[in-house]
């Protein structure tokens, strides 16, 4: 397994906990979709090739070759937290709700015959279901299936992993009155019920399949998606071929794919360069893009956008001298990251200064409230000033420490690199304690650290999920927040969040949680955040940069050009 | 004493003058330069490898870690000989903090390496038996596997984090430990057969002092060589390490890194990232690698040339 293999295991093993803590609890969320969708991220669509709704007529035909640099662990989407999995074989699979191809911040239906009809206490979802939707073995889908899909995911039988039963703490039950209805029984209302329900995860099973074995989806491939499963040679590729009894009788456009798995980078750009393969969905550098665009300067289309991807700095709080906030708040102080942000744009996969919500995402602040907040001031050397006076009114003007790291080389190192360089700039001695993943996770775990470089990845823009690793780490924030720290204050910040119907006011609520945990507690804090950038072949259409690299992949209206 | 005794004596003085101390040094490394100009040249590179280490906080324009974000892959000029690298970082200061790396581990990895083997193969010559039997049969394991292998895999087990730096000199150390002791092992077993170790037993001579007073010293010139030439492998070798992020972490300089890191992602935006420590490498494996053989030329009598 490579260093890069590594890191996106991990990023998957952070998104699946993340799901599992979020507690969908408000109405917030379906206005912040909404709200996403007026504040639709930035894209460069650099070439004609971009245009996903540019106007062009879909042409029918070709085979689609692209890239994933990691295998899938297995093949069931509801244990699995990777994108080695959805790439390959999210076409074959479709969901309840989906997030629209072509306004990735907007839910449709995808099995699902309309939207869901909510009942006036908001705690009754009824779902009318297409019925022309046929598994890829010729059964029709029905409520029974969609049933059987839920009940494995939120009520998964003893022994079966479901990675987001936590996402569904709201569910009391579900019924299926007739085989086109399904109907979800809430304990309470949950606005981010809907997000969930369009989860890329959320793959409908055949209920005869899980009934024969549960786990027969680890192993095989049975879905209702676009494409139909041809093959899987591990380490080589996975082929898929266009589903002729698919629901939406003009789709796919594509004959067939193949994902290829290539687990180094300088192969994945070659792949790409010699024009084998056409695309890489998850991401390259801003140095391959510019080789690629170089190599291909008549064929490559490229798309960039913030991405829902982000290194968090975590001082220890249980180990000395980061029990002292005014320790934490100086080395927050000590970072410039508008400059490094704009530096490391250069070189790496990260861009935008952000709190703990995306930046330019809905729940992002302006930058002229950002500028406020201990860390993130446009005047670095007044920033650095005041972190020299913190460490010595706390008695650590020769602060050394280690900052624990992964070994990988994007975007981990240069972040580190540049931040012990901001350090050093204010009298602090860092050694770079770079591990291999599997001791760096259990190092994070165990609290064997004084400053680790944390991570979290998630689907969706929401406060429930970017804000779970601030939890208490005794309590909901167990396994996810690092920093190792207790604050009941903070909890029950987090909790009112989630409980506001009001976007503004539930905006203004996460605001004032990044100011306490960022600024005054000073717990832990981002670098800036991780931006995606996907050069590809320009024959490569109707496929749209989303602001992460799980939605979006089924491939339904990816065409080719030529 | 009659005149003529007296300037016997004089001669023999004078004689004796010319054959010792720094006359005889300074006659050794005049003959060694006319008679082996590239030894002397690889004696050369070695000469200045060593002054830039030991010299470095007054050679460099820049701290080597100190990171200057408006000055990103600049190209050498007159302010940045070597250019900078993605953090702005002044190359040309990397590079020569980078021989203090180099060094390090090389003359540790082959100094510890090399006196380990030759201890090894002393001890199993002179004792035989199954004290050299168990002996050669560890080296034989260890030289099973290839030297940079080995040494992935102890710097894989030993595992990194601070100190890095040391397991990275002991993974380097132990693949040298069984071909010092073969070589040494040939050379002393044909010592052991001398009749003077004979006699020296038979007077009742401890073996440690057999060993050390008249094995050791009789060996020494292979065992000089074998240390001189793994230098050179143990620097290559700390440089394969680092470029495959098993060697010193980021931002310490250290030539294999630096090749690794920025060296290959802007290979072509940015070709002086890759150069400046590829030809360091080369240039200081090559100065090791001509001293060595020269030196060999020197002390084997068997190839002596004049």
């Amino acid at each position: 397994m490579t260093a890069g293999q590594r890191g996106q295991t991990a990023v998957r093993t952070k998104v699946g906990r993340v799901e599992m803590r979020s507690r969908g609890v408000v109405f917030g969320l379906v206005l912040a979709v909404v709200l996403s969708a007026c504040t639709q991220q930035q894209q460069s669509a650099k070439t004609p090739a971009a245009s996903v709704a540019g106007g062009e007529q879909p042409k029918p035909g070709g085979t689609l070759t692209f890239v994933v640099n990691a295998e899938p662990p297995s093949f069931d989407a509801h244990r699995e937290t990777s994108f080695a999995l959805l790439h390959p074989a999210a076409p074959h699979y479709s969901t309840l709700y989906r997030f629209d191809p072509a306004d990735l911040t907007k839910i449709v239906p995808d099995v699902a015959a309309a939207m869901p009809e909510i009942s006036a206490d908001k705690q009754t979802w009824t779902i009318k279901l297409r019925t022309d939707v046929k598994f890829h073995d010729g059964a029709l889908m029905t409520s029974e299936d969609v049933l059987a899909t839920y009940n494995k995911i939120i009520f998964p039988p003893q022994g079966v992993v479901s990675s987001r039963q936590g996402a569904y703490a709201a569910v009391d039950g579900i019924q299926a009155p007739d085989k086109s209805t399904v109907v979800f029984k809430l304990k309470y209302p949950a606005a981010s019920f809907q997000a969930n329900l369009a989860s890329p995860w959320n793959w409908i099973y055949s209920a005869a399949k899980l009934k024969t074995d549960i786990k027969w989806y680890e192993k095989n491939v049975d879905g209702t998606g676009p494409f139909t499963f041809v093959s899987y040679t591990k380490g080589s590729v996975w082929e898929g071929k266009k589903n002729p009894d698919y629901f939406l009788k003009d789709r796919p456009y594509l004959d067939g794919y193949k994902a290829v798995f290539i687990a180094d980078s300088t192969a994945e750009v070659n792949a790409i360069k010699s024009k084998q393969a056409a695309i890489e969905f998850r991401g390259f550098t801003p140095q391959q893009r510019d080789d690629l665009s170089r190599s291909l300067p008549n064929d490559l289309a490229i798309q960039e956008a913030p991405w829902i991807c982000v290194n968090y700095i975590v001082p220890n709080a249980k180990r000395k001298p980061f029990d002292d906030p005014r320790v934490r708040r100086a080395l927050t102080l000590a970072i410039d990251r508008w400059t490094i942000g704009d530096a490391l744009s250069k070189i790496t996969i990260v861009k935008d200064v952000g709190g703990l919500m995306r930046p330019k995402g809905p729940f992002a602040q302006s930058d002229a409230d950002l500028v406020k907040i201990a860390g993130f001031s446009k005047d670095g050397k007044a920033s650095k000033d005041q972190a020299r006076s913190l460490l010595k009114a706390a008695g650590q003007e020769n602060l050394t420490f280690k900052l624990l790291n992964r070994n990988l080389s994007t975007p981990y190192e240069p972040i580190a690199v540049a931040l012990i360089n901001e350090w050093k700039a204010v009298g602090i001695n860092v050694t770079h304690d770079v591990k291999e993943t599997t001791p760096y996770l259990a190092d994070l775990a165990s609290g064997n650290f004084d400053v680790g470089l944390d991570f979290n990845c998630d689907f969706l823009d929401e406060p429930d999920l970017q804000l779970a690793k601030f939890y208490s780490a005794s309590k909901l924030g167990k396994g996810l927040n690092r920093a190792g720290y207790d604050d009941a204050k903070l909890d029950g910040m987090i909790d009112a969040q989630a409980r506001e119907t009001d976007p503004e006011k539930r905006k203004a609520a996460v605001w004032a949680i990044e100011r306490y945990a960022m600024d005054e507690m000073a717990y832990q804090y981002p670098a800036p955040w991780w931006f995606r950038i996907i050069p590809y072949l320009s024959k490569v259409r109707g496929w749209k940069v989303g602001s992460n690299h799980y939605t979006n992949q089924d491939l339904v209206s990816v065409w080719l050009a030529n | 004493m009659s005149a003529i005794d007296a300037e016997s004596e004089e001669l023999a003085r004078l004689r004796y003058e010319e054959n010792t101390g720094w006359p005889r040094t300074r006659r050794a490394v005049t003959d060694f330069i006319r008679q082996r100009p590239l030894g002397a040249f690889g004696a050369l590179l070695i000469l200045v490898m060593i002054f830039s280490a030991v010299f470095a906080p007054l050679i460099v324009p820049y701290d080597p870690v100190q990171a200057s974000f408006a000055d990103l892959l600049l190209p050498p000029s007159g302010t940045h000989l070597v250019g900078t690298d993605p953090f702005g970082r002044d190359v040309f200061s990397r590079l020569i903090y980078g021989s203090r790396t180099a060094l390090l581990v090389g003359f540790s990895a082959s100094l510890v390496g090399s006196t380990i083997g030759l201890l090894l193969g002393v001890v199993g010559a002179f004792l035989g038996g199954r004290t050299d039997q168990l002996i050669q049969r560890g080296m034989d394991v260890l030289l099973s596997f290839p030297l940079i292998v080995l040494a992935i895999a102890v710097v894989a087990a030993l595992g990194g984090g601070e100190g890095k730096l040391s397991n990275v000199i002991i993974a380097i150390t132990i693949p040298i430990i069984p071909r010092v002791a073969r070589v040494v092992r040939s050379s002393a077993l044909s010592i052991v057969a001398m009749p003077y170790i004979e006699a020296a037993r038979s007077i009742g001579t401890g073996s440690g002092r057999i060993m050390l007073r008249h094995i050791v010293p009789n060996v020494f010139a292979p065992f000089i060589i074998m240390a001189t030439a793994f230098l050179g492998q143990a620097i290559l070798l700390e440089a394969s390490l680092s470029f495959l992020g098993l060697g010193v972490n980021e931002p310490e300089p250290a030539w294999g890194l630096m090749l690794r890191g920025a060296g290959m992602q802007f290979l072509e935006r940015a070709p002086w990232l890759a150069i400046a420590p590829g030809v360091a490498i080369s240039l200081a494996v090559f100065g090791f690698n001509l001293f060595g053989d020269s030196l060999r030329d020197a002390l084997d009598p068997r190839l002596r040339t004049h």
